[in-house]
């Protein structure tokens, strides 16, 4: 017991060493005791002085360096968690600060998943093909208390999660269990005659051991797409879900360790800390979906241990509309892309529109008309649409609402309720571009149109700022199609419609420049998460002389025909004639 | 160039779908010192294949040939996209604080480590061709045709790249105890045929690139444990910064000779009971560049690439693979990470960007709020593909969903 104390206590800081040294001393006279003293300390995170006999704390050997930070309200957790004054326990907070170091441990879980991987079972069709049939059938069984967990999170509608997060969760895992076979075949490859006589084929391998960090706007999506490939590949996979969706996380981390097989797939949740500690490590390969700043992060992590990564990040994603559109299908579908999205906060959404000033009137009617089709007279009564994830976000979005020389420019919407953390959908005219909200990317229900003279401007406007995730454009114009797509650098774009590029698995999907690097979806999850190595078969025979010393004018002739290809030359270099 | 047209599910119909390759823009060459035109010139090939701006700082340890490429490359091709910039270690910092589109190193893992962490103040994507101990298993061979070519091509690809400072040139042999004697001997052969007696004389083998790396080399060498193991070779010139071809025999095993990438004309022969002991061996150690095998035996080759791990695995010859373009040239771990050659260079230097096109005829309206049972009900037969059901819901022939 006291043992056990002195381990833990060797994470905790000075502060907290005094309160937890008071249990320590009491549990050596009384638990009763104990509870009394424990009881007067007050659980502020100011210092309490308790009467420690100082040779207590000199014969605890404790360490009173910080080995791991924990955040302020992650202790705070855990001191509220039982009730102190009622049923008070030194036990319980020691086992809950092993509990802790345990999960953060994260040397020893990368050692576990590499003896498992090394071990071969991940590399097995049966093996992968279980784990993957195991997940649909999680899936299957586990429906209610996903979108439970979601509305938990974001307020998500119902059918929306099941739309946006386990349909397409659904498919993917579909997909792999039908192409899995195929995928893993090696694949045969001509050879060029510089190396004849030789075979040759590409053959996917798993990389190892890989770590998934997903985000909390789709967590469930985000989290299990990406783990389907790392799988699909055959590697042993961590998941690190979002903090900031806890539900979803924890129901992650239940769901995976019942249905999946915990040697070589864990999920570890947590914040800053257990992240940074996670990427300390040395992966096989890093795959981040999140936001410009972390991915930087995770990078620089990455470069220390020359670690692949794969990068899903965001970007202000430009819609320009055409005036020769259908209005009312081309309203409908950016508002199912933008609010019918967790409330625009998705990294496909669209984040601004761009039309010519003609057509701006005409295309503001036919979204507030579909608006109110959508989600009723007053949207704040919808059910219809998630909420905002949290009050920081609820705040900076206000932020952005409320800077001076964009307020005046709302034309729809601009309602809010802090308590619900929900936000009306809000449409801006002409918010100039050196806004806050024409910045960085929006994130929320808050879409601002800016118009141009003719549609071409469009091009400069989308042009002048970083590569977006995402451009769509809303036209029947061929040549305006054309232009666009040779014109405008993605990740990738739609024609006359939003966010369905997703649900093709036949297309990669993933940023350019500032939107991201690298990309999955389809057989692109497997090769994310595969090495492609090359075999390449010789036979003794068939040997020459000149690619080695000593080495003659003669040899080199013949080389130089040989690499030519010149099937005359190589004649002639052989019978000892030549040009050079 | 062209774009590829992409198949879409019936459901998707009449849209189309393809993928676009564009140029990702402006791309910086890093290249090492010991191919420094081929690793100068195979990158920015494939650069302007796909489109891009590109910058080249050749190896300052190599000065004649960047000298060369700085002189010849702006009077050959268009100066104002393709660049040479000459420097140290100076000027690389400078031109990574820059942001590029993407960057392509060859070189060691230490300085890659760098260079991935400046790239990544930017997102810039990067391609790593780094090193590693590239072995080379040596299967009994009965035939002595075979014996021949082997250790032909074993020497030629050991002492004849470079003097062996190359990142795919064998850096240690794997052979059983038994064959380890014959193969000396055909190897002391075969040197004299090959290099001659004297090759600083012959020019028939490359020297070490300078003071820096001839003294590494050197002290690889001098560990007395190392020292007695050598069969073949052993003397340094250092005049000449000249290595005469070494070859050990069971140097220990924690010695740095067998710890450390040697890229140098040495070459250990290490002893196993059984063959099959090399896939453990190769294992137990950080993924190398390249992995040669000479045997006959299939059941080995098969093991050996499903048991281990490299950039690429070449049975019966060295080097050769780096000519085959039809195969991706690349490292895995350790060794380094992205790829090229052939169409593989173009790839490295583009963005494959997706395009869905749709059209306004045909829509999923039950995509739409405000949400209902029945619309749920369309969109997961649609999910399944299951176009019986949609029918049949959509006529109200089908009402519950099991």
């Amino acid at each position: 017991m006291v043992t056990g104390a002195m381990t833990s206590l060797k994470l905790l800081s000075i502060h907290q060493l005094h309160i937890s040294a008071a249990a320590v001393h009491s549990t050596s006279t009384s638990t009763s005791r104990g509870k009394q003293a424990l009881r007067k300390s007050s659980w502020s995170d100011k210092e309490v002085p308790l009467p420690i006999p100082l040779p207590l704390a000199a014969g605890a050997q404790l360490k009173l360096t910080r080995l791991v930070s924990f955040p302020r309200h992650q202790i705070q957790r855990f001191w509220n968690w039982s009730n102190w004054s009622a049923s008070a326990s030194v036990s319980d907070l020691i086992m809950a600060e092993e509990e802790l170091e345990k999960k953060l441990d994260a040397g020893g879980l990368v050692k576990d998943l590499r003896e498992c991987f090394n071990t071969g079972k991940t590399k097995s069709l049966e093996w992968r093909v279980a784990q993957l049939k195991s997940i649909a059938k999680m899936l299957d069984d586990k429906e209610k208390d996903i979108m439970a967990a979601l509305y938990q999170d974001l307020s998500k509608p119902q059918h929306e999660s099941f739309i946006s997060e386990i349909s397409l969760t659904k498919a993917s895992c579909k997909l792999a269990l039908k192409e899995l076979k195929r995928w893993i075949m090696p694949e045969k490859v001509k050879t060029p005659m510089t190396t004849m006589p030789s075979s040759a084929e590409i053959v996917s391998e798993p990389l190892g051991v890989v770590l998934v960090i997903s985000t909390w706007n789709y967590p469930f999506l985000l989290s299990l797409d990406p783990v389907i490939g790392a799988i699909a590949a055959g590697n042993a996979v961590v998941l690190k879900p979002s903090e900031i969706a806890p539900a979803t996380s924890s129901l992650l981390a239940k769901l995976l360790e019942e249905y999946l097989d915990s040697a070589a797939i864990r999920v570890i949740e947590g914040a800053v800390a257990e992240t940074s500690a996670l990427l300390e490590q040395k992966w096989d390969k890093i795959f981040y979906t999140g936001s410009g700043r972390v991915g930087r992060i995770v990078m620089t992590a990455a470069a220390k241990h020359l670690t692949p990564v794969i990068l899903e990040l965001g970007g202000k994603n430009p819609a320009v509309v055409d005036s020769d559109v259908n209005l009312q299908v081309t309203a409908r579908r950016i508002i199912a892309g933008k609010w019918g999205c967790n409330s625009g906060q998705a990294c496909i959404s669209p984040d601004y529109l761009i039309t010519t000033k003609a057509f701006a009137p005409k295309l503001i009617d036919a979204l507030r008309s579909e608006l109110e089709g959508f989600f009723g007279g007053d949207p704040m009564e919808s059910n219809d649409m998630s909420h905002i994830v949290n009050l920081h976000h609820f705040t900076r979005l206000s932020k952005l609402m409320d800077e001076d020389k964009v307020y005046d420019k709302i034309i729809v919407g601009g309602q809010r309720n802090e308590n619900q953390l929900k936000i009306a959908p809000t449409i801006f005219l002409d918010v100039p571009e050196d806004s806050l909200i024409m910045e960085e990317e929006i994130f929320g229900p808050l879409l601002p149109i800016l118009t141009v003279k003719n549609l071409e401007d469009a091009f400069a406007v989308i042009n002048s700022r970083a590569k977006p995730l995402t451009a769509y454009l809303f036209t029947n114009n061929k040549e305006l199609k054309k232009d666009f797509v040779n014109k405008i650098s993605s990740g990738g774009i739609v024609i006359n419609d939003t966010i369905l590029h997703v649900t093709v698995s036949t297309l990669p999907f993933g940023g350019v420049g500032e939107s991201g690097m690298g990309s999955y979806h389809g057989k692109f999850s497997f090769d994310a998460f595969s090495h492609k190595k090359a075999v390449l078969y010789r036979s003794f025979k068939g040997e020459s002389s000149m690619r080695y010393p000593p080495y003659t004018p003669e040899k080199l002739r013949l080389l130089k025909a040989l690499i030519g290809g010149n099937i005359f030359s190589i004649i002639l270099a052989l019978i000892g004639r030549s040009k050079d | 160039m062209s774009s590829k047209s992409v198949k879409l599910p019936i459901i998707a119909f009449p849209s189309t779908a393809e993928l676009v390759p564009e140029p990702v823009g402006l791309v910086l060459v890093i290249s090492s010192w010991n191919f420094p035109f081929g690793l100068s010139l195979e990158p920015l090939i494939g650069a302007i294949a796909a489109g891009n701006v590109v910058v080249i700082k050749p190896s300052e340890l190599a000065p004649a040939s960047a000298a060369v490429l700085a002189e010849t490359i702006p009077s050959y091709l268009d100066n104002k996209a393709i660049k040479v910039i000459q420097g140290g270690p100076s000027v690389c910092q400078q031109l990574l604080q820059l942001k590029w589109d993407k960057i392509f190193f060859t070189g060691s893992a230490e300085v890659g480590r760098t260079v991935m962490a400046a790239a990544a103040k930017h997102l810039t994507p990067v391609i790593m061709e780094l090193g590693g101990k590239c072995p080379a298993i040596v299967d009994s061979l009965s035939s002595s045709w075979d014996r021949q070519m082997a250790m032909k091509r074993i020497i030629g690809g050991k002492f004849g790249t470079c003097a062996g400072q190359a990142c795919i040139g064998i850096d240690y042999i794997l052979t059983e105890k038994k064959f380890a004697p014959i193969l000396v001997e055909q190897i002391k052969v075969l040197m004299k045929n090959i290099f001659g007696e004297n090759p600083v004389e012959a020019k028939s083998m490359a020297r070490i690139v300078n003071k820096h790396h001839f003294l590494r080399l050197k002290q690889l060498l001098d560990d007395p444990l190392v020292k007695s193991s050598i069969v073949v070779g052993g003397s340094l010139d250092e005049n000449h910064l000249f290595i005469e071809p070494t070859v050990l025999v069971d140097p220990p095993l924690n010695a740095p000779i067998m710890k450390e990438e040697i890229f140098g004309p040495l070459l250990p022969i290490i002893t196993l009971d059984i063959i099959e002991e090399s896939i453990d061996f190769i294992k137990d150690r950080p993924k190398p560049l390249t992995i040669y095998a000479f045997t006959k035996n299939r059941r080995l080759r098969q093991r050996l690439i499903s048991e281990t791990s490299s950039g690429s695995v070449t049975f019966n010859d060295t080097i050769v693979q780096y000519a085959a373009d039809t195969m991706p040239f690349g490292g895995v771990g350790e060794s380094g990470f992205g790829r090229y050659h052939g169409k593989f260079s173009f790839d490295a230097f583009t963005h494959e960007k997706a395009i869905a096109n749709r059209n306004f005829l045909t829509d999923f309206w039950f995509r739409l709020p405000p949400w209902s049972d029945y619309k749920l009900q369309l969109f997961k037969s649609v999910y399944r593909f299951d176009y019986l059901s949609l029918l049949l819901i959509t006529l109200g022939l089908k009402k519950s969903w099991s």
